[in-house]
């Protein structure tokens, strides 16, 4: 099948914006183990997030379209869910996956993430070995399961 | 120890009018015990029909098939987008179509994921453990 070929040799790349350190290099050696092949992009803030899907700032002259972004809601700069409003308003990106993937299980911010069209909320363990569980399955059905929205 | 990721089981919607589809889908979900109810319906009127009935108790998750007869899985979904009820309600394209038109589609209708069905009887159930697993396990649902 044409699309599992062109899945199988194609590098995914996933922007995290994660501003915990020790949370966003768990999710880099678990996801860069994968057996899909994939690059991570780590920014810390909301502001470097946009910057870097809009080519601008230090990105400035980079063309960016990640295969999947996962999103902190409380980020500095510019929160999580800003991001996403963002992200969603503009045609070019706007079908990307974005998984938000955050401490908070606050009814309040589930609810939001969803009528700004996050595809998925996930709140992290905060249990180690489960986390890591969390992210090889996350990584399961978002790298190799879910159908990736055309360029 | 954060109790939230273990959910309970999902009340699911199943558009699909495929028997042998629907049937492997519903013993899939069944068998891990990912499901405590799954309403099966057989096409996309049906669907419609179904959810405007319902006051509190919407599912907790879609499976939306494209291809149905009366009215088709997209138009489906971007009603199921209109409604005050069930906008939020976490959809998950299901579907023989790997068509990118139809996935592109999908996504600016704000399907929440899209997956195309394996022709492979392993593959299949394989991948809606998976899902399940996820959609139950993992994913946060809208209150």
């Amino acid at each position: 099948m044409m699309v599992e070929e062109e899945r199988e040799t194609a590098t995914l790349e996933i922007l995290l914006v994660e501003d915990n350190e020790a949370h966003a290099e768990l999710v880099k050696r678990t996801l860069e183990s994968h057996e899909v092949s994939n690059r991570i992009v780590h920014v810390g803030d909301g502001e470097e997030a946009l910057d870097y899907l809009h080519g601008r700032g230090k990105y400035q002259g980079q063309s960016s379209r990640p295969h999947l972004i996962l999103l902190d809601v409380r980020l500095p700069k510019v929160d999580g869910l800003e991001v996403l409003e963002e992200i969603r308003s503009h045609e070019n990106l706007e079908s990307i996956p974005i998984v938000m993937l955050t401490t908070s299980a606050s009814e309040r911010d589930v609810l939001k993430a969803y009528r700004l069209h996050a595809n998925s909320y996930v709140v992290k363990p905060l249990d180690f070995d489960e986390f890591e569980e969390l992210m090889r399955d996350l990584g399961f059905y978002w790298l190799v399961w879910n159908q990736r929205p055309t360029v | 120890m954060n109790k939230v990721s273990s959910q309970s089981p999902l009340r699911i919607l199943l558009v699909e009018d495929d028997e042998s589809h629907a049937d492997l889908i519903v013993r899939g979900l069944e068998d891990q015990r990912l499901a405590t109810e799954i309403v099966h319906v057989e096409d996309g009127e049906a669907a419609l029909d179904y959810l405007s009935k319902l006051r509190d108790d919407v599912p907790d998750l879609i499976l939306l098939d494209i291809r149905l007869p009366r009215v088709d899985g997209l138009e489906v979904l971007r009603r199921i987008r209109k409604s005050d009820r069930c906008r939020l309600i976490p959809t998950v394209m299901l579907t023989t179509s790997a068509a990118s038109r139809d996935i592109e589609t999908a996504y600016r209708l704000r399907a929440n994921s899209y997956l195309v069905k394996p022709l492979d009887f392993d593959r299949f159930t394989t991948l809606i453990t998976g899902l399940g697993l996820y959609w139950t396990r993992w994913n946060q649902r809208p209150a």
